[in-house]
Order: C-alpha cells, then sequence, then structure tokens
C-alpha cells in the first residue's frame, strides 16, 4: 500500500489522456455502434430485416459513410468484434474508414452478463480472460479505446453490497488491461431505468455505486486522467407514476458525478438507456446548461438514441440508405449542439419522441 | 444499500453547505488558533513565556483582537476547547469577539493519537465517545465547523492498510456525527513530512489515503457539500536529498486532489506541516495557479504558519502587542491573496518569515 511500482510510465500516460481528450473533445460524443450479433436481431426484426451478416454491414456502413458533417460530431466510434473486420463496398475495411476521418476507433471487449449465485437476480460480466492479449491485437488492429458494460437494478433489495462490490471490481481490473495495451477503458455501470422508483432513488443508488467504482479504480492503480465514464443519467423507474422535468433530471445527475466523480476523469459520456432519441438530446443539453460546476466534458455514447430514427428510414431498402444516413446525421448533430448546451429541441413528437424502453434491457 | 434513510434534511443541508461557503470564501481561509496546553507549552517555550492559563488567554486576545479588515483574509478561526470560553480583555468572549468580525468559529473536537497494537508505530484518533454531545453544545455556545485531525506516516512499511482504513473510518464517523448537530465537519487526514521519501511518493501515498477518505465519507452517508477538507501538500520528506520548487509542489498537489477529491467539496484548506510561513504562502499561491480545472476553493488552515512572527515579535510583552498583530495581519493578508493567486512576494522577505517551523514526528 505504500511504494508505488508505477503501472504506466509518462508517455504511456499521455497517449492514454490525449486519446480520451479527442474522444470527448468539445461538441463530440460516442455513437455506440457495437450491438452484438443478438442485440442487432433485436434492432432489424422491428424493421422487417433479416439479421444476416452483409445487412449488419450494409446497416452499419450507412452510418460510417455519413458525410463530413459528423466530423465535428463524433469523436470515437465503439465497434462490435465481427464490424471491426467488415469493410465498405469499395473494399474499405471499416476501421480504416473511421480512423482516417479522424475519429477515434473502439471496441467492446466484454463477454456478456453472468448471474450472481445467492442474489436476486444480479449479475456480474465476464470477459477478462485473456483480454490483455486481445486487447494487444484490437490496438494493431486500430483500436485505440474500448467499453465494458457492468449492470445493476433498483429494487427493493438490489442492488446488493456484492453486486455493487464485484461489478466495481471487474471493471477496475478491465480498466487497468486496457492501459497497459494503449487503449482508453469506458467505464460502464449501468444501473438500469426498470422500476418504479422516484429519481431520488436513482440518485442515492448511482451515488453509491460511482463511489465503489472510483475507489475499486484507485485500488487497482487505473490513470483516471486516460478513461472515460459511461453512466446512466439518474432519472426516475420507468414504471414510476411521478415524472420529472429535464432540468431535475440534469441537476440530480451532474449532483451525483459532482459527490463521486474525481475530477480528473476526462470525460463523462452517457448511455440514453431507453430514452427517446429528442430525450435523450433534451437530457444532455439540460446537463450542460446545469448551472452547477462541471469539471468534465459531459457528452453522449448513445446507440439506440443516435440510430432509431436511421433504422425507420432504412428498413433494409438500398434506395433509403441516403435517407437514413440523413437520420443520423441529424441526430449527431442535435446531440452535438447538446454537448455544448445549445440545443433547442424542436419540440415535433415523431419517430425522435418514441421512447425507445425494452423491459430489463440486455445488449 | 439500497435505500435511503435520510441523514438530512434539505434546510440542514442548505445551513451546512452555507457554513463551509462562507468559511472559504474567494480571498478566505483558516486560522488553526487551536493548540492544546500541551502544544501551547511549545510555542511558549520557545519565546520563553510561561505557559499559564493567562498568558495562553492574554496571546489569543492579541490574535482575535486584530483589526477587524482581517476578515477579508480570515474566514475562519479554530478553537481550541479552553479558549472557547475565554474572554478578550474588553470583556467580551472570544466567540462573540470572532463573531462580530464576520469570522466562523470553530473548535477542535479529536481527543489526540492513540496507538494501533500490531503496527509499526502507527495511531488512530480517538473522541467519539460521547462526541454528539459535545457538538450539540458547542453549536449553542457559538460554533459552526469543527475539526479532527487524523496522523498518517510514511516509512518503509507505512502507511499500512489498517492505518488508512482505521482512520478514515473514524474521520467519516466524526464527520457524520458533527453534520447531524449543525457543525460543519473539517476532515484531516494528515501525511506527515517526515521522512526521506521523494515527491512521487508522498503523491502516492496521498492519492491511497484521499481515496480511502472519501468512499469512507459517502459509506457513512456524509453531506460531501456541507464538509470541508485540511490535508498535507503533496511535498516531498524532510531529509529527502532532492528539492522541489513550489511549481513541483503545487503541480504534484492539485493533481492528487484531482483524483480523489469530488468536485462537490467546497473547500480545500491546506495544513501547514512544518513549512516555514513563507513556504507555506509561496506553495499556496502556487497551488492557485496551476493550469488545471480546480473545481474547490483551495486555501489556508494555517497554524504555525500565520504566527510564528506574531508569537516572536510579542515575545510575552504587553507592549509588543500592536507589533504583533500587525505582523499577524500582514501574514493573514499574504496568505488571503496567496489563495487567489495573486502573491506577489517582495524581493527581500524577512528572515523570521523564512524559518522552518518543523519538528521531527510532530504531535499538537
Amino acid at each position: 500500500m505504500t511504494h508505488q511500482y508505477p503501472a504506466l510510465n509518462a508517455e504511456q500516460k499521455k497517449e492514454l489522456q490525449d486519446i480520451a481528450l479527442r474522444i470527448v473533445a468539445a461538441g463530440k460524443g460516442i455513437l455506440a455502434a457495437d450491438e452484438s450479433t443478438g442485440s442487432m436481431a433485436k434492432r432489424l426484426n422491428p424493421i422487417g430485416v433479416e439479421n444476416t451478416e452483409e445487412n449488419r454491414r450494409r446497416y452499419r456502413q450507412l452510418l460510417f459513410t455519413a458525410d463530413e458533417r459528423i466530423d465535428s460530431c463524433i469523436g470515437g466510434v465503439i465497434f462490435f468484434h465481427e464490424t471491426l473486420y467488415q469493410k465498405t463496398d469499395d473494399g474499405v475495411p471499416f476501421a480504416k474508414l473511421i480512423k482516417d476521418r479522424g475519429i477515434v476507433v473502439g471496441i467492446k471487449v466484454d463477454k456478456g452478463v453472468v448471474p450472481l449465485a445467492g442474489t436476486n437476480g444480479e449479475t456480474t460480466t465476464q470477459g477478462l480472460d485473456g483480454l490483455s492479449e486481445r486487447c494487444a491485437q484490437y490496438k494493431k488492429d486500430g483500436a485505440d479505446f474500448a467499453k465494458w458494460r457492468s449492470v445493476l437494478k433498483i429494487s427493493e433489495t438490489t442492488p446488493s453490497e456484492l453486486a455493487i462490490m464485484e461489478n466495481a471490481n471487474v471493471l477496475a481490473r478491465y480498466a487497468s488491461i486496457c492501459q497497459q495495451n494503449g487503449i482508453v477503458p469506458i467505464v460502464e455501470p449501468e444501473i438500469l431505468p426498470d422500476g418504479d422508483h422516484d429519481l431520488k432513488r436513482c440518485q442515492y443508488v448511482t451515488e453509491k455505486v460511482l463511489a465503489a467504482v472510483y475507489k475499486a479504480l484507485s485500488d487497482h492503480h487505473v490513470y483516471l486522467e486516460g478513461t472515460l465514464l459511461k453512466p446512466n443519467m439518474v432519472t426516475a423507474g420507468h414504471s414510476c407514476p411521478t415524472k420529472f422535468s429535464s432540468e431535475e433530471i440534469a441537476m440530480a445527475t451532474v449532483t451525483a458525478l459532482r459527490r463521486t466523480v474525481p475530477p480528473a476523469v476526462t470525460g463523462v459520456t452517457f448511455l440514453s438507456g431507453g430514452q427517446s432519441e429528442e430525450e435523450a438530446s433534451v437530457n444532455l443539453n439540460s446537463i450542460n446548461t446545469c448551472p452547477l460546476l462541471k469539471p468534465w466534458a459531459l457528452t453522449f455514447s448513445y446507440g439506440r438514441a443516435l440510430q432509431a430514427s436511421a433504422l425507420n428510414a432504412w428498413k433494409g431498402e438500398l434506395s433509403n440508405e441516403k435517407a437514413a444516413t440523413e437520420e443520423f446525421i441529424k441526430r449527431a448533430e442535435a446531440n452535438s449542439k447538446a454537448a455544448l448546451g445549445k440545443y433547442k429541441s424542436s419540440g415535433d413528437s415523431g419517430a425522435a419522441s418514441k421512447s425507445l424502453y425494452v423491459a430489463n434491457h440486455a445488449y | 444499500m439500497t435505500h435511503q434513510f435520510p441523514a438530512l434534511s434539505p434546510e440542514k443541508k442548505k445551513e451546512l453547505a452555507d457554513i463551509a461557503q462562507k468559511i472559504v470564501a474567494t480571498g478566505k481561509g483558516i486560522l488553526a488558533a487551536d493548540e492544546s496546553t500541551g502544544t501551547m507549552a511549545k510555542r511558549l517555550q520557545k519565546i520563553n513565556v510561561e505557559n499559564t492559563e493567562e498568558n495562553r488567554r492574554f496571546y489569543r486576545d492579541i490574535l482575535f483582537s486584530s483589526d477587524p479588515s482581517i476578515a477579508n483574509s480570515i474566514g475562519g478561526v479554530i478553537f481550541f476547547h479552553e479558549t472557547l470560553y475565554q474572554k478578550s480583555d474588553s470583556g467580551k468572549l472570544f466567540p462573540q469577539l470572532i463573531k462580530e468580525k464576520g469570522i466562523v468559529v470553530g473548535i477542535k473536537v479529536d481527543k489526540g493519537t492513540a496507538a494501533l497494537a500490531g503496527t509499526d508505530g502507527e495511531t488512530t484518533t480517538q473522541g467519539l465517545d460521547g462526541l454528539s454531545e459535545r457538538c450539540a453544545q458547542y453549536k449553542k455556545d457559538g460554533c459552526d465547523f469543527a475539526k479532527w485531525r487524523c496522523v498518517l506516516k510514511i516509512s518503509g512499511s507505512c502507511p499500512s492498510a489498517l492505518a488508512i482504513a482505521e482512520n478514515a473510518n473514524v474521520l467519516a464517523r466524526y464527520a457524520s456525527i458533527c453534520q447531524q448537530n449543525g457543525l460543519v465537519p473539517i476532515v484531516e487526514p494528515e501525511i506527515l513530512p517526515d521522512g526521506d521519501h521523494d515527491l512521487q511518493r508522498c503523491q502516492y501515498v496521498t492519492e491511497k489515503v484521499l481515496a480511502a477518505v472519501y468512499k469512507a465519507l459517502s459509506d457513512h452517508h456524509v453531506y460531501l457539500e456541507g464538509t470541508l477538507l485540511k490535508p498535507n501538500m503533496v511535498t516531498a520528506g524532510h531529509s529527502c536529498t532532492k528539492k522541489y520548487t513550489p511549481e513541483d509542489v503545487a503541480l504534484a498537489t492539485v493533481m492528487t486532489l484531482r483524483r480523489t477529491v469530488p468536485s462537490a467539496v467546497p473547500g480545500i484548506c491546506f495544513l501547514s506541516g512544518g513549512q516555514s510561513e513563507e513556504e507555506a504562502s509561496l506553495n499556496l499561491n502556487a497551488i492557485n495557479q496551476v493550469a488545471l480545472c480546480r473545481p474547490w476553493k483551495l486555501t489556508f488552515s494555517y497554524g504555525r504558519a500565520l504566527q510564528a512572527s506574531a508569537l516572536s515579535a510579542w515575545m510575552g510583552k504587553a507592549a509588543n502587542k500592536a507589533a504583533a498583530q500587525q505582523v499577524f495581519c500582514q501574514r493573514a493578508k499574504i496568505n488571503g491573496l496567496a489563495s487567489k493567486g495573486e502573491y506577489k512576494p517582495a524581493a527581500t522577505a524577512d528572515k523570521a518569515s523564512m524559518k522552518s517551523l518543523y519538528t521531527a514526528s510532530y504531535v499538537y
């Protein structure tokens, strides 16, 4: 406890911090395009598209080939393993396409949740086996950051101390291994929005979870400046009868973060959970206009909240590709403004307002 | 772990947050005048003054009856129990005198260190017994904040995991009890400067200690916006052969705090340890010029580094009262500027202020 055996040298630290800063540069956030094959089934099914490797490739292509308008909005893209090795119609590897346009390439490295025996349906996340070797290879293949999702839920009896402690620990092990391989770890301790709990309860649980996460990161000698946090916003549960404004969500969220996330953390990139595209943008905007001092970048790492309209516009049709890409660009620009606190909601309640909540969401 | 049983109502939280903000208002810091009777013996012996209750009263009166403009630099004064019930020559109780100047009154509430068996000379701090009742009384008697000092040291084997965990826990218990009684707790996990370790080692240990402190505060449901932190600056050990500049100290200190102290904490008030008056001011100034985001106030809670020259000027003679007050006000003003990063030292800093105030293995 008393002697340091430095985990990283000065050059390694600088590299990690520079990567993190690039991802969350002003006005930029992350496109979470790392849906597993199983999750892609849930995306493609509702629009009547078959979940084939080719369809997945075509779909990601229409996102990644969006024009230069997204270059000032998207700092990083998170890939799923399969996608990292796919190519455009012209044979350009997706990773190269993204990297060449100055966007940082990221990779989802966890292997999904597994049950914690003796708990009320709680889980931890697996994927540590051989992680160092996998990270080294991903780094060679163009990735500079990674993502690992742990999941907690709020109920009468959860999250338990074990769930909090175990998930914090596994996130810290993952983070430590990533950094050893020049990869910036995005630390994601998602607390699901399922339940009827109110905003205060979510805030309380989020504070406890994040305190445990940062203690674990300290214990595991993780270099905070070379990490990003991907938390849930603090919201009431989906079945909560009380409705809260985006300003209330923002205040609860920023307060929770101010109490737990050290200023050294380079950026906080929120997950969208089951929020609609519009909700996710409006809430992010309110977070950025919250009058409390916020020492980290506060931006997005959105999956559904960046892609829902694009998927709907596409419906698998070649002739719809341009329109679908336009929908994605629109949301990217909206969220870029929100990350700067400059987003003005048009108030339209089209597809963008449709709640994307799915009970007990697993990727 | 999953349900909240709120420790404080919104009104109580607001009161605590307001007090904390008032203490660390821009340009202000804390006068640590809470030397115990035993510690006062050491101060007075140096200037050949007898350690009587009257002498202690007279000396604190010099400081507390300074010109009201002192309130531009001093946001809070920490008292020792005896002093809280002493009076000025004018007949006014000291807390009242301080409060009238718009300065917040604080009280040291710990009862000193106690040995941790099975460790290499490490300690915890006692004082939790009946603390709630004592805090309630102190609040009635004019106090709005408290201080509790824990001590850790760096050596080949220290600090141990037990020392870190036990001191963090006792600090969190103290903080929780204070808040229940409307007192803002100053949390002081001092890592002594004794030893030959370098700057990096101190930084590493300080990061581990502060991470443990804030985890304990979270576990004990302490309201961070209603607390203050009183840490050591990150410096090399006193016997370290390598010398570091104020900028080195400042950068290491700010980086450490950025990695461990949540932004919700309104202020960080450094202890001066064995630093000379001038050193303590220069370091604080450099800290406030570091080009990194510093979301908390960074100011002083100085004892020796505010009083050394005043004691020397007094020498126990009533006739020297005005002179002693003048040098005290001067140090207060300088540190007020340093807390804003605006201190420009004169080319000739006086010798007395440069004298190191280091005493090996310092105990109050």
